[in-house]
């Protein structure tokens, strides 16, 4: 067991921010963090961290308890905060060379030119961090919470802010780093935990309502399906009573249903029926969305 | 301590003009006062001393060094950085040592030029060397240690607030008071009787002013050092409440 929380709970004030919260994560597991705003996500990765203290409870990093041994839990930790704090009065690679630091790391040089090219920083290196935008503070960031080669990689929204090429390479970066090293991720978005992750645990409230593999909840085929269709011409909406029909634009129209039978087969059907025209049929794969929605609702 | 982090803040203060800024400040008033203005002036003056110059560093320091000190913690905390350095493998212990000697060094660095004005009145006078050597090296020794006092005070006030302005004022009036204020109630003229002298050994001016005498006593040494550490427990304290 690479990562293991224990009845975490963090109050503030009267407000439980996260309750009685438990998970183990393996080496070599990249799990994907999820839960609406505001539900304890970040709180939860920043009591594995230890920068905050939980009020009881306690969090296992390599063996290591956070709150008996901070120091030693803190150099197997790599983290990115939700914010990306950095000091802008920096230049890049000052700044790395300040964070290896901070990691008494040996061979510093070679480490730093080796997490700027890793990360894609090769042309910013020279530059001021103020100056950076925000995709490149983010790989700033990333390449900060990676220089000392961390056993558990702690990475709260780490691609928040990138444009489709970068995210592209970080999701890629992310993934590799994954094979050998336990990730914990947080982020909003889903097909990135598709892209990404081995397991999924979602937060709300404070609570965990699911802690599953991708895999697991994918043969799950109770879960809600939809379907994106599109019909020539104009037809009676009521012929899809039965199912929940939504207008989108440019006259496709969308149902959902929690029915086992495939939708697809429905809709082909009541075409056939009805003699219209089907330009268009696509099952929409929203499994985690689904999942998601139902229970952080 | 951590070297790394103190590296970190000296790089910081030349960046952002500060460091510059206090020393130059630093220096040309000391110098206008110890040289220059006539009311004031050695030269004026006839005695080969260095009285003036040790009379206005302390208030000079009362502002330069919440100057200094003020952004150490408030910064972190205003930017959020305060969260990239408490997940290294740093203790709270070493980070508010790195900052509070990074920032003594500062002052010290702005002291050692002063050391010409030393040179320039053992040179003057009559016959040359004719100065109380003694007293000028206990004064320094007092002026170091009471910018070591005002540094710890700079540090435990930018701690407890994320506004850098509150910071530095928060900064000059404890330092103010200690300086100070604890003389002044001593001797206000109505006595609270053997606490008078209580009250103003509580104070930095009556142990700076006997250390300027030459002499080191080691009842004065122990004030600074008691000063400077309850105010660094006290920063280490509250970082470690405030995170």
């Amino acid at each position: 067991m690479s990562v293991i929380v224990k009845n975490i709970t963090k109050k503030y004030g009267e407000q439980i921010a996260v309750n009685d919260v438990s998970f183990e994560i393996n080496k070599g597991e990249v799990v994907g963090f999820l839960g609406p705003n505001g539900a304890g996500k970040s709180t939860t990765m920043k009591m594995i961290t230890s920068f905050i203290k939980p009020n009881s409870g306690s969090a296992i990093v390599c063996g290591i308890d956070v709150l008996e041994k901070p120091l030693e839990a803190k150099a197997k930790i790599g983290y990115l905060p939700e914010s990306n704090p950095l000091y802008y009065d920096m230049y890049v690679k000052e700044y790395l060379n300040f964070v290896a630091g901070t990691y008494k790391i040996k061979n510093k040089k070679q480490r730093i030119e080796e997490i700027i090219q890793f990360t894609g920083l090769n042309k910013e290196k020279h530059k001021l961090i103020a100056q950076l935008s925000k995709g490149y503070k983010q790989r700033v960031g990333l390449a900060q919470a990676m220089i000392h080669n961390p056993e558990v990689l702690i990475l709260d929204e780490p691609t928040s802010g990138l444009d489709p090429n970068q995210l592209a390479d970080i999701r890629q970066l992310i993934r590799n780093i994954g094979k050998e090293k336990t990730v914990i991720l947080s982020t909003h978005i889903m097909q990135e935990v598709e892209a990404m992750c081995d397991r999924i645990i979602i937060i709300n409230q404070g609570k965990i309502v699911a802690n599953e593999t991708v895999e697991n909840i994918h043969q799950n085929k109770n879960n809600l399906q939809s379907i994106k269709f599109k019909i020539k011409g104009t037809f009676e909406e009521n012929i899809f009573a039965d199912y929940d029909l939504q207008v989108l634009n440019n006259n496709f129209y969308k149902i959902k249903s929690k029915n086992k039978n495939d939708l697809r087969e429905v809709v082909f059907n009541k075409c056939l029926k009805h003699n219209l025209k089907l330009l268009h049929l696509e099952l929409e794969e929203q499994i985690l969305e689904n999942v998601f929605m139902d229970l952080t609702k | 301590m951590n070297f790394t982090i103190f590296q970190k803040e000296i790089n910081q203060f030349f960046s952002s003009m500060v460091g510059y800024i206090a020393i130059v400040v630093f220096l040309v008033f000391t110098a206008l006062y110890t040289f220059i203005f006539i009311d004031t002036s050695v030269l004026s003056s006839g005695f080969a001393n260095l009285d003036i110059y040790f009379q206005i560093a302390p208030f000079l320091f009362l502002f330069l060094i919440p100057a200094i000190t003020m952004r150490l913690f408030s910064e972190e905390f205003n930017k959020g950085t305060i969260e990239l350095l408490s997940t290294k493998p740093i203790s709270e212990n070493s980070i508010v040592l790195a900052k509070y000697f990074a920032a003594l060094s500062l002052v010290v660095f702005s002291l050692l030029p002063t050391l010409v004005y030393f040179y320039t009145i053992y040179k003057l006078g009559a016959p040359e060397g004719n100065l109380d050597t003694g007293g000028i090296i206990g004064s320094y020794i007092g002026l170091f240690f009471l910018a070591a006092s005002f540094v710890a005070i700079g540090i435990f006030s930018s701690v407890v607030t994320n506004n850098q302005i509150v910071s530095f004022l928060l900064a000059a009036i404890i330092s103010f008071i200690f300086y100070f204020g604890f003389d002044q109630i001593a001797s206000l003229p109505f006595s609270f009787g053997n606490f008078d002298y209580f009250i103003e050994k509580i104070g930095i001016n009556s142990h700076y002013n006997s250390m300027s005498r030459g002499v080191i006593d080691t009842r004065d040494i122990l004030y600074f050092i008691s000063l400077i550490s309850i105010f660094i427990l006290m920063t280490k304290l509250v970082l470690k409440k405030r995170k």
